[in-house]
């Protein structure tokens, strides 16, 4: 059995996206920026995508601007922030310690360039609080950036509260949507969302593209400088064939939101209960107020890269974290953020699942991580020393 | 026979482990290649590329790999490789010894470490770069460590610590190739990496520096304190024992009459203590933690070569195992400079009889 549970790291085209992409390849090869006909053609193609996105997050299509993907989206919504801030003398912004390494890096570098970053706490069950972050607010803060849905754990945060104490301050809030967009109902207006990331290859879409949502009214920093394409803040001729195929997988993926979410939470909850059985696990992230396809567990005494390559050999594509960060190896600093020690951390396992998924899948996923990890305990010296109590187990 | 057997080959990103993977590819192996990930060397982005287990290397060890059609992982060793090799590299340098760490990394991590790893995920072998030769020996019924045929390139001094059960695992497919030859066959398969250079010094200290890394790492500051000669008179101030090893001329900061070398270092009176080249000379030492390959533990006196540095011509040796399980070689002609933390490896020709770890020079 072949089984992709990889969803949060990217996902497989949708056929509706690969042929919007094959067909504009084709007959809409035009530069958007350029006059004649089949300029005009390409710029009428860009258009109605720009609309078609800002459709399904009830945005302005002025208010769309396309991107290299999420890491570029978040880069800009956050150094337009601090480039605000810093004419206002505004120099402290708010996030969260479980970000996306775009939002982490970023955040770093504008802290060494003299801001005050808060990073509020996110429990142990990965959920902050509106409550926090208006504790957190000061005069001087500027900006309010907050992931929609954690692409480890799968957690998602109460956003539209967050956004109504910004609301409430004059912050600015911005919230990297990667995971959420076309997999759970996102409305800028009603969630007091200022700005807005996504990334087409987490819904079925190509992967290097994405978009940056700006509310009117936020001046957006170039981060690329060159020609006048969107609007003056962000230069290179537009990816086209991308952008089209992305607005027509977000558009699939938002007109069938609520079935979809509906089945695979009935098969994410099955694989939640058949995992929780393998003692000394713990599902990581709040049980309830997480994305319908994502489940992340601990398993004590293992190594998570030996799990990995054991369920690749039967068949299972699965992750222990996020493939952004797998280059580096460290235990995630998601799971960390959650206060899980260093060892546990390690023997982590990232399942995202999708609706093409099924219930025998499941069961299969169930059956193999059990005894896998079984198999891996046998021979792991730090099983030996917790289970002969040499060391003390951390879940029950 | 060998078909089908699988094997986990150490890949640094070099031109040896790539050719090592190439070479057991054509003998039919099912191979996998891995890149232990050691520690974080980015830091110094200057040093990052001439060192192992960098961006970089990963990537040539990725391309060889993708190359040849084999899966290719990175697994992260660091908080071992901390433990295992780290930690003792230090402990050994704050103690008076002069330690090697490429021997505890062999031992901790290729062939403790990685051995576990790869019998976990199903391999039957694990394969290096190392110029050395494993031959099962029908007699005896043991797996012989012998040296590669390159004598210029043969690492087998570095592998002394290696049991039967790890040598009944393990690879080498470069044995019985010189360096040459090897950079031929990279340059054959048009592999990124086949010019690089040879690594030189401790991957985890490119610069050489060693007493810096020493203070990075612990954040301690080691106390100066004096140089002295075999009488007791002061001859200068030295900057902490951890920068000097037996030996050594060089860097030592002071203009004397006639040329000094570090003779001893007296760890309780903080004091290094210098003196002329003959007084460097011993003809014996005393070795613990053996490891005996070519045989059990033998019960009479040996005739052997031994090794008491990586970069030396072995010399001939008598060696016998005392009551307390520690071997004493005693040397036909007097070695210079053995030194304590530094390993001997007794050899009978191209056989690697077993080894251990210097604890004295002298009897």
């Amino acid at each position: 059995m072949k089984i992709y549970a990889d969803n949060a790291a990217t996902t497989r085209m949708s056929k509706t996206a690969r042929d919007a992409m094959v067909k504009c390849m084709d007959e809409y090869y035009g530069n958007p920026s350029s006059l004649y006909t089949i300029g005009q053609l390409a710029a009428s193609k860009l258009l109605e995508a720009r609309e078609t996105v800002a459709g399904c997050i009830n945005a302005d299509p002025k208010e769309i601007y396309f991107t290299s993907g999420g890491s570029e989206a978040d880069n800009q919504a956050i150094i337009s922030a601090a480039e605000f801030g810093r004419k206002k003398n505004k120099l402290h912004i708010i996030s969260t310690a479980f970000e996306h390494h775009a939002v982490l890096h970023t955040l770093m570098k504008l802290e060494r360039a003299g801001f005050e970053v808060t990073y509020l706490d996110v429990h142990e069950n990965g959920v902050v609080t509106a409550d926090e972050v208006e504790a957190a607010i000061r005069e001087d803060t500027v900006l309010v950036t907050i992931m929609y849905a954690n692409n480890e754990i799968g957690t998602i945060q109460p956003v539209k509260e967050i956004g109504a104490v910004c609301k409430k301050h004059g912050v600015w809030f911005h919230t990297d949507a990667v995971q959420a967009a076309g997999h759970v109902d996102i409305d800028v207006v009603e969630q007091n969302i200022d700005m807005l990331s996504i990334s087409a290859h987490k819904f079925h879409g190509p992967k290097g593209t994405g978009a940056l949502y700006a509310r009117t009214g936020i001046p957006l920093t170039n981060i690329i400088e060159g020609g006048a394409q969107e609007k003056g803040k962000r230069a290179g001729t537009e990816n086209l064939p991308a952008i089209v195929s992305m607005a027509a997988a977000l558009k699939e993926a938002c007109d069938g939101i609520v079935p979809a979410a509906e089945k695979v939470t009935v098969l994410r909850d099955r694989l939640i209960r058949g995992l929780k059985k393998i003692p000394h696990s713990k599902l990581n992230g709040d049980a309830d107020k997480r994305l319908p396809g994502t489940v992340n567990f601990c398993f004590e005494g293992i190594e998570g890269e030996s799990l990995l390559l054991l369920l690749d050999a039967r068949g299972i594509s699965a992750s222990s974290g996020s493939a952004c960060t797998s280059g580096s190896l460290d235990p995630s600093h998601v799971l960390l953020a959650l206060g899980l020690p260093h060892e546990v951390a390690h023997g982590s396992l990232r399942l995202s699942i999708d609706e093409s998924n099924t219930e025998e899948e499941m069961d299969y996923i169930i059956s193999s991580v059990s005894d896998v990890v079984e198999y891996l305990r046998d021979m792991s010296p730090v099983w030996e020393d917790l289970s002969t109590g040499k060391k003390q187990f951390y879940f029950e | 026979m060998e078909k089908n057997k699988k094997v986990l080959i150490a890949m640094s990103g070099g031109v040896d482990s790539s050719v090592a993977a190439a070479l057991l590819k054509s003998e039919g192996y099912e191979c996998a290649g891995v890149t232990m990930k050691l520690y974080e060397n980015e830091v110094n982005d200057t040093a990052a590329a001439k060192t192992c287990c960098s961006a970089d290397d990963v990537y040539d060890a990725r391309s060889v790999a993708a190359s040849l059609g084999i899966p290719y992982y990175v697994f992260n060793f660091k908080d071992d490789f901390s433990k295992q090799v780290i930690d003792r590299f230090v402990y050994a340098y704050e103690n008076g010894m002069t330690p090697n760490p490429c021997i505890d990394c062999n031992r901790y991590m290729k062939f403790e470490k990685l051995h576990l790893k790869a019998k976990t995920l199903g391999y039957d072998y694990v394969a290096t770069g190392h110029y050395a030769r494993v031959e099962y020996d029908e007699k005896s019924g043991r797996y012989f460590l012998k040296k590669g045929l390159d004598t210029n390139k043969d690492q087998s001094y570095v592998l002394y610590s290696m049991t039967q059960e790890q040598l009944a695992h393990t690879r080498f497919p470069l044995g019985g190739y010189t360096k040459d030859k090897i950079r031929q066959i990279a340059y054959e398969y048009g592999f990124v990496n086949a010019k690089k250079r040879d690594s030189q010094d401790i991957c985890f200290v490119p610069d050489g520096d060693y007493a810096g890394f020493i203070k990075r790492y612990t954040g301690k500051e080691y106390e100066n304190g004096n140089f002295i000669n075999r009488n007791g008179d002061i001859l200068g101030n030295h900057k902490g024992i951890i920068y000097y090893t037996i030996g050594q001329r060089k860097g030592l900061g002071l203009s004397l009459k006639e040329p000094a070398y570090v003779c001893e270092k007296r760890l309780a009176s903080n004091e290094v203590v210098l003196g002329k080249n003959e007084e460097l000379f011993t003809d014996a030492l005393i070795a613990k933690d053996f490891n005996w390959i070519a045989y059990e533990s033998p019960e009479k006196e040996i005739k052997v070569t031994a090794k008491t540095r990586y970069s030396q011509t072995e010399k001939p040796a008598h060696a016998k195992v005392r009551g307390d399980g520690s071997v004493e070689v005693i040397f036909d002609e007097p070695v210079r400079a053995v030194t304590k933390g530094q390993a001997v490896v007794l050899y009978d020709g191209d056989l690697v009889v077993g080894g251990g770890r210097i604890v004295r020079a002298g009897l």
